[in-house]
């Protein structure tokens, strides 16, 4: 008993933390279809935010929540400022620039905080179950990526910025001559998507031993899970997320971690090949 | 046969002749050795991609899969004449296999892209995590992260004892990449490179031509493999290493970096992008003020936002602005410059 409760949380850590990864870069290219290969090195950047906060004896959640996420959030901004705003509707385009900036975020990284790992504690603790020990920090991952997926729903359904911005997404040129700006419209979308990012990695860095190439694991799995899991955002990135966050640990348990990520990349390969475009795009069709 | 020879490309002989013969004074032959297996790789990844239009965002993979084919059969047989075909042959029929599967799919660009990508991180992964000694092939151990050192290394053919290293090893690859390059002008000259063009500039128009698009683009997508899979084979034989390296991220990024800056839809654009920017490489880390990554991030940037169509069709287009202004022209019609859309990808 005590076993299937510790693999059934294992299991919704193991979604809930492809899903956090995946966020911002759903977000992005969900709403933007703009594929953002430097989504890794947003998070590592969150990441050595929160480190260099909590360092500097701020309190880790104010480091976590507030700081690392206004941060990433204003170097995408100027990301999209100076590098996607102009090539916009060139999809392969801006995954060549993007990955470009990724390379260059790592050298920066790299010159400012050298080619070593830092990291700091996990601020909760962890606790036992019979005779298994939780780490209490994956319901903190499971409690943040459920928020997350929440609000975003509420903000883009209930608003009246969500409606604008989904309009936009959806014909450009109709908002554009009802009297909305998508200039604006697309920065600030690419504003949240990453600040999300940005979270997300802060929210991972007391987990991970950082280093600056530390960002291309989280890219391969937030990309795999976004494009699997097709176009529609929400219901997409957790179809995504579920089938890969469970295929992942069940792999893990009974073999080894390293085949658990194959594994991960293995059922990516087949299901893009049986289903190209996505999974919500023969199921769920036309959700959020 | 013949007709298919063109007389720019006895000029472009005699002058790769030379340069390979004055080359070796200005840099050391162990340094071009690497820039001239660069060349090929990137040549072979701007077959595929400038010609065919099929992005692949896993030539590396190809490149480490024919390194470590030529280690383990270079270990295991104890010659090199066998592994050279080898690391050919395993990588075209491993991409044969692979190709057809997303192309009979009809997977196209980003999923293209994000197959390709996942499949090289499936190797990475994999060979990163055979450090232990259960994980062999014949004689020859994976080695994990470590790689496989100490293989036998390139002999002349039938003699075991005489190992072609150093200068004769840069003259050896100088020469592979010169049969590689003319094999890749007569494949473009032949009715299967010029469908191969089409393809890419409009796949459902020579589909409904009549043409098998899905098994031409796997059998492009095969041969440039087997290309890069020759050039791994070399540089397993200028390192006298092989590393899971071969198969990252940062190396995949260089070779389409590489094709980006030199030029898509040229031959000349990806061999010159890729030695010199190795080249580049090679000078920046000599130095320690300023991480490499960001000039290659920056150079990547820089060209897709002001040059997206690399500096050998840049180069051309400018030459050939300035001969059309040239007051005393030639009688007949102005010049057209051919406006190659080298960087479409529909």
């Amino acid at each position: 008993m005590d076993l299937f409760f510790v693999i059934f949380v294992e299991i919704l850590y193991g979604i809930a933390s492809l899903a956090l990864i995946s966020i911002g870069l759903a977000v992005v290219f969900g709403m933007m279809k703009v594929i953002n290969l430097a989504h890794g090195e947003f998070m590592m950047l969150g990441g050595y935010a929160t480190i260099t906060a909590v360092n500097l004896g701020i309190n880790v959640f104010v480091a976590m929540l507030i700081i690392a996420p206004l941060l990433v959030g204003v170097i995408g901004l100027l990301v999209e400022r100076l590098v996607i705003r102009h090539l916009y509707g060139r999809l392969v385009d801006t995954m060549l620039a993007t990955w470009g900036l990724s390379l260059f975020f790592i050298g920066i990284v790299t010159m400012i905080f050298g080619n070593t790992t830092t990291s700091i504690t996990t601020p909760i603790r962890g606790f036992a179950v019979g005779n298994y020990q939780i780490n209490g920090y994956n319901f903190f991952i499971i409690f943040m990526a459920c928020l997350l997926l929440i609000a975003i729903y509420a903000v883009l359904k209930i608003t009246r910025l969500g409606l604008i911005a989904r309009g936009t997404m959806q014909s450009a040129d109709i908002a554009a001559s009802l009297g909305y700006n998508s200039d604006h419209i697309y920065m600030v979308t690419f504003f949240c998507g990453a600040s999300l990012t940005g979270l997300a990695g802060a929210i991972f860095a007391p987990l991970v031993g950082l280093v600056p190439t530390s960002g291309s694991a989280y890219m391969a799995e937030a990309f795999i899970t976004v494009v699997a899991g097709g176009p529609s955002l929400i219901i997409g990135l957790l179809s995504g997320a579920t089938a890969f966050g469970a295929i992942n640990q069940i792999v893990t348990f009974t073999s080894s971690a390293v085949l658990g990520e194959v594994a991960i990349l293995v059922a990516a390969v087949i299901i893009l090949r049986l289903i190209p475009k996505g999974i919500t795009s023969r199921f769920f069709k036309g959700k959020m | 046969m013949i007709g298919l020879w063109k007389k720019q490309d006895l000029l472009a002989f005699i002058i790769a002749l030379i340069g390979i013969w004055l080359l070796p004074t200005m840099i050391s032959t162990y340094t071009l050795t690497i820039l001239v297996i660069y060349g090929m790789l990137g040549l072979s990844l701007g077959l595929i991609w400038g010609f065919g239009g099929i992005l692949c965002f896993g030539q590396a993979a190809f490149f480490g899969l024919g390194a470590y084919t030529y280690a383990i059969a270079a270990i295991n047989i104890g010659e090199s004449t066998v592994p050279m075909l080898l690391a050919i042959l395993v990588p075209g029929v491993f991409a044969t296999l692979f190709g057809a599967m997303m192309f009979y799919g009809h997977l196209t660009d980003v999923y293209l892209g994000v197959i390709t990508l996942v499949v090289t991180l499936i190797l990475f992964k994999f060979i990163n995590s055979t450090a232990g000694p259960q994980y062999a092939i014949g004689h020859a151990r994976l080695g994990g992260f470590n790689g496989i050192p100490g293989f036998h290394t390139l002999n002349v053919p039938g003699r075991t004892d005489i190992f072609i290293w150093g200068d004769t090893l840069y003259y050896v690859c100088a020469l592979a990449l010169l049969v590689v390059f003319f094999f890749v002008t007569w494949l473009l000259r032949t009715s299967f490179g010029r469908i191969a063009i089409g393809i890419r500039e409009n796949e459902t128009r020579i589909s409904l031509m009549g043409y098998d698009v899905r098994a031409r683009k796997t059998i492009l997508f095969a041969i440039g493999a087997a290309i890069a899979g020759l050039a791994g084979a070399l540089f397993a034989n200028w390192g006298e290493i092989v590393t899971p390296g071969l198969f990252s991220l940062q190396q995949n990024a260089e070779v389409i970096i590489w094709c980006i800056v030199g030029g898509l839809g040229t031959r000349f654009g990806p061999i010159i992008g890729a030695a010199g920017l190795a080249y580049l490489k090679f000078l920046l880390g000599q130095q320690t003020l300023i991480d490499n990554a960001i000039i290659m991030g920056l150079i990547l940037v820089i060209f897709v936002l002001f040059l997206p169509k690399g500096l050998v069709p840049a180069t051309t287009s400018l030459w050939q602005s300035i001969y059309d202004r040239w007051p005393v022209r030639r009688s007949g019609s102005r010049r057209r410059t051919r406006s190659r859309s080298a960087t479409h990808h529909a």
